[in-house]
């Protein structure tokens, strides 16, 4: 082991409640100064809300931090980098229109009087990207104009600026290609031997299998086995540990028989948009429901909303009930039958100061108008049919939408498709910021919308709701759909295998 | 975090609760509203006082309404491009441009053969038509619409000091008969001008269309989250043409008013009225962010500016007085909005 046996950072019994959730209900980690630490776990395990207690972004409700034999606690942002935790996010913070100098030293500038010492400053940054094997990044360069893999390093470059004494990095290979990782390696052994400590989180099974010292696994906000060596666990151990889920959600039972499904409804042939995915061939059949599975930034959400629209497609048709949709055009696309439930509910789903009703009739009004002038009574009549029957609390249909619970404003987004009697129905994470107890309503909900002819599509991270709610399922793995078949054909070790390795599972 | 922003969100109304109903009233547009009600009604007390019977007159309640028309009806137009997202500043500058053509009409091309309706129909043509330049060029161009409005306000008046030679076109020198359009813009119907009249109105059709319509609704929904608009299926970009249209109409009625009060049309008129407009639409209550506002707030700020001029010319104050008074105003109306507003959209 390249390890000292120093422990850097001891986390014990991290609980933290988020209204409804429970997102770490009991968290132990250990990292030792100079080691590779990876942490494993499907989405919705409690990953980022960890490594977000680990950079004082979130305070724990339960539980203890020991820093270098000594118990502390991040209670901000700027306390952990005090400590010497820098975390690089999937999202890269940096400033585009500054030059990488300016980025490095972001809010700790180098300067004298108040004024800054740009040249001293560039001295010092020239050293750390030396010292990150990366020299032939010019400091005063602007760093919108470097590629992603460029800019990662020169993330880690802040990191180091600050005296780093344990490193987070989130997906971090998720931006780069195969030469990218190479390098992305070489300067993580670089770190270690100087005794940095390395958080990496990473889907890539191969990759831990390189790079790592030690595993740590996360099921359903708990720790299933920590300091597991790289070396001695089998791949199929892993996958173990990270499915099967203590928490039973009901799924609604599949129609009987084959045939009550009926005439194509959704026909996407040969879809592509250029650089995310390409050649996505999906018939979906009035009455079925189809799940899309991958990892987030395999290009799920970015298929659905393609097919939607909302996306301008560079190859490739969409046709629902033969009539074939205009590229681009949401509106052509609502008029002929679509509907979808974005994965971003509050930002991109709803009219949070608005009304119930006016948030369900948005995409009907021409139902309820004569000559431009709306008939305010029938669509609070018609509204409260629906929140009735979907049993939206609190009820009553002039409230704002914004007063809702996550599940309920999930609801309201679903009345507004049943409203407009929609033929297809694109779901992106439907049960996102949904209370445990609500989502087998929302399935439930989902299912009586395909046994009365929706056609349905789902996408989702979490493997067992696509194969719980989905009749067919199609996994994707960076932009090609790598497996299909019934869902009861193929089971969630097999799928997170397929989402992880690309590999058929044996 | 969906789940921390539910929480505070929570937390804000339970706090609300608390706070008694006073305040919770107050974020309520109705009780905005009574709010602006009682400072118009503080505003008009203190001009009894200052000013006497020369105030609280018959008369000079018409003159206050006079005063407030032609910057009301713009305002109205105004308040729909807010609470649709965007901002119109060359309001003035199209007053002033469609009160150059349509006097040109009159003046200039076959003068004697022209009816009245003519004039009335390039005013609003040419609004419509600046707007509809502003709105395509923000929606389809992707210009922000400060920048484009801006650039209108630029060209807009310098196209009408070509037109007019930088001289004032007075109605009917050159002896074509414009007396139909004197007639009808000021006779006075049950005792008010007809400019008051057409004022109401704007205003009447404005609440209409805002409150009672799917243009309205449409148009709260993409100023309020123009990508869950656009995902419910709206068509965001052609609403924003319409909003930018429907401004540039109420800028062309405006330029026909003025023309009527001065009978002239010059590249001057409309001078800074897109912060007047701005202002009145704002005191209303109106978010400048878009997707909440009110027509009856914008026709109660219009109110309180107006009755304020009126207060202050007649206790002979001076004009640089009465601007400092109005900023004062617009800073304190906008400071009560944001501490209501931050409580009620805190994420």
């Amino acid at each position: 082991m390249r390890t000292g046996d120093q422990t850097l950072l001891r986390m014990t019994g991290i609980v933290k409640e988020f209204p409804g959730v429970r997102a770490l209900d009991g968290v132990d980690l250990d990292v030792r100064a100079g080691e590779v630490h990876c942490l494993l776990g499907q989405n919705g395990a409690g990953k980022s809300t960890l490594i977000k207690v680990l950079s004082g972004f979130h305070q724990p409700d339960a539980g203890t931090i020991t820093w270098n034999g000594e118990e502390t606690s991040f209670s901000t942002p700027a306390k952990a980098i005090e400590h010497g935790v820098a975390t690089i996010y999937q999202e890269l913070d940096l400033v585009p229109h500054l030059d990488v100098t300016e980025n490095v030293f972001l809010g700790h500038e180098v300067s004298r009087a108040g004024f800054t010492q740009r040249g001293q400053a560039r001295t010092l940054v020239r050293d750390l990207l030396a010292r990150l094997g990366h020299s032939e990044i010019p400091p005063t360069r602007i760093v919108g104009e470097l590629p992603p893999a460029k800019q990662q390093v020169v993330s880690m470059a802040r990191a180091l600026s600050r005296n780093t004494r344990l490193l987070v990095l989130d997906e971090p290979s998720a931006v780069l290609d195969q030469e990218g990782v190479a390098n992305l390696f070489r300067v993580i052994r670089g770190l270690t031997a100087e005794g940095v400590a390395i958080v990496y989180i990473s889907h890539r099974l191969e990759e831990i299998r390189e790079i790592g010292d030690r595993i740590t696994v996360l099921k359903d906000g708990r720790t299933v086995a920590t300091g597991l060596a790289v070396a001695d666990t089998p791949t199929s151990e892993l996958i173990t540990l990270m499915t099967g889920r203590s928490i039973e959600y009901v799924f609604p039972s599949r129609p009987k028989s084959d045939h009550t499904r009926g005439e194509v409804v959704l026909d996407v042939q040969d879809l592509g948009l250029a650089g995310v995915f390409a050649g996505i061939d999906l018939k979906v059949h009035a009455g079925e429901i189809v799940g899309l599975a991958g990892l987030v930034g395999a290009g799920r959400s970015e298929i659905i909303e393609t097919i939607y629209g909302a996306r301008k497609a560079s190859t490739g048709t969409v046709t629902v009930d033969g009539s074939r949709i205009r590229r681009g055009s949401v509106t052509s696309s609502v008029r002929a039958g679509m509907g979808l439930a974005p994965e971003e509910r509050k930002s991109q789903g709803l009219l949070l100061h608005e009304a119930v009703y006016s948030n369900i009739t948005v995409s009907s009004m021409a139902r309820f108008s004569r000559l431009g002038f709306l008939d305010r009574g029938a669509e609070r009549s018609r509204a409260t049919e629906l929140t009735t029957s979907l049993d939206v609390r609190p009820s009553g249909v002039g409230r704002a939408v914004r007063t809702l619970s996550g599940g309920n404003q999930q609801k309201v987004v679903l009345a507004r498709w049943l409203m407009r009697e929609c033929r297809v129905l694109l779901l992106d994470e439907p049960t996102r910021g949904v209370d445990v107890g609500a989502r087998s309503e929302i399935y439930q909900l989902i299912r009586s919308l395909a046994d009365r002819g929706v056609a349905v599509v789902v996408v989702s991270s979490e493997i067992e709701e696509v194969l719980g709610l989905a009749d067919r399922v199609l996994v994707v793995r960076e932009g090609v759909v790598v497996h299909e078949s019934a869902a009861t054909s193929i089971d969630e070790a097999a799928v997170l295998d397929l989402v992880m390795e690309g590999k058929v599972p044996a | 975090m969906s789940q921390d922003s539910a929480r505070v969100e929570q937390a804000a109304l339970e706090a609300d609760r608390e706070r008694g109903p006073v305040l919770a009233l107050l974020r309520t547009s109705v009780g905005r509203n009574a709010g602006l009600v009682v400072a118009l009604l503080v505003i008009c007390i203190v001009g009894a006082v200052t000013a006497g019977d020369r105030f609280s007159s018959t008369d000079n309640a018409l003159t206050v309404l006079r005063l407030a028309s032609t910057i009301g009806v713009v305002s109205i137009g105004m308040t729909f491009v807010i609470i649709g997202g965007g901002i119109d500043l060359s309001v003035g500058a199209i007053v002033a441009l469609s009160s150059v053509w349509c006097t040109t009409v009159s003046t200039q091309l076959m003068a004697d053969d022209t009816h009245w309706i003519v004039m009335v129909g390039v005013a609003l043509l040419v609004g419509g038509a600046c707007g509809l330049v502003n709105g395509l060029l923000i929606a389809y161009g992707n210009i922000v619409p400060f920048i484009m409005t801006l650039a209108m306000l630029a060209s807009a008046r310098g196209l009408a000091e070509i037109i007019s030679d930088k001289k004032t076109q007075i109605l009917g020198a050159e002896g074509a008969d414009v007396s139909g359009f004197k007639d009808f813009f000021n006779r006075e119907v049950i005792g008010v001008d007809a400019q008051i009249w057409i004022f109401a109105l704007v205003a009447l059709g404005g609440w209409v269309l805002l409150n009672r319509t799917t243009f309205g609704r449409r148009t709260v929904a993409v100023g309020g989250n123009p990508e869950a608009a656009r995902l419910a299926g709206i068509n965001v970009r052609r609403q924003t043409v319409y909003l930018y249209v429907l401004v540039g109409v109420c800028a062309g009625i405006a330029a026909l008013l003025l023309v009527a009060k001065t009978t002239t049309g010059t590249s001057t008129h409309g001078n800074l009225y897109e912060l007047d407009a701005i202002a009145a639409v704002v005191i209303g209550g109106t978010l400048l962010t878009g997707g909440r506002g009110t027509i009856v707030g914008t026709v109660l700020g219009v109110l309180i500016f107006s009755t304020l001029t009126n207060i202050f010319i007649l206790n002979n104050r001076s004009f640089s007085e009465q601007s400092l008074f109005k900023g004062a105003i617009i800073v304190a109306a906008v400071l009560l909005q944001q501490r209501l507003a931050s409580r009620s959209t805190t994420t």
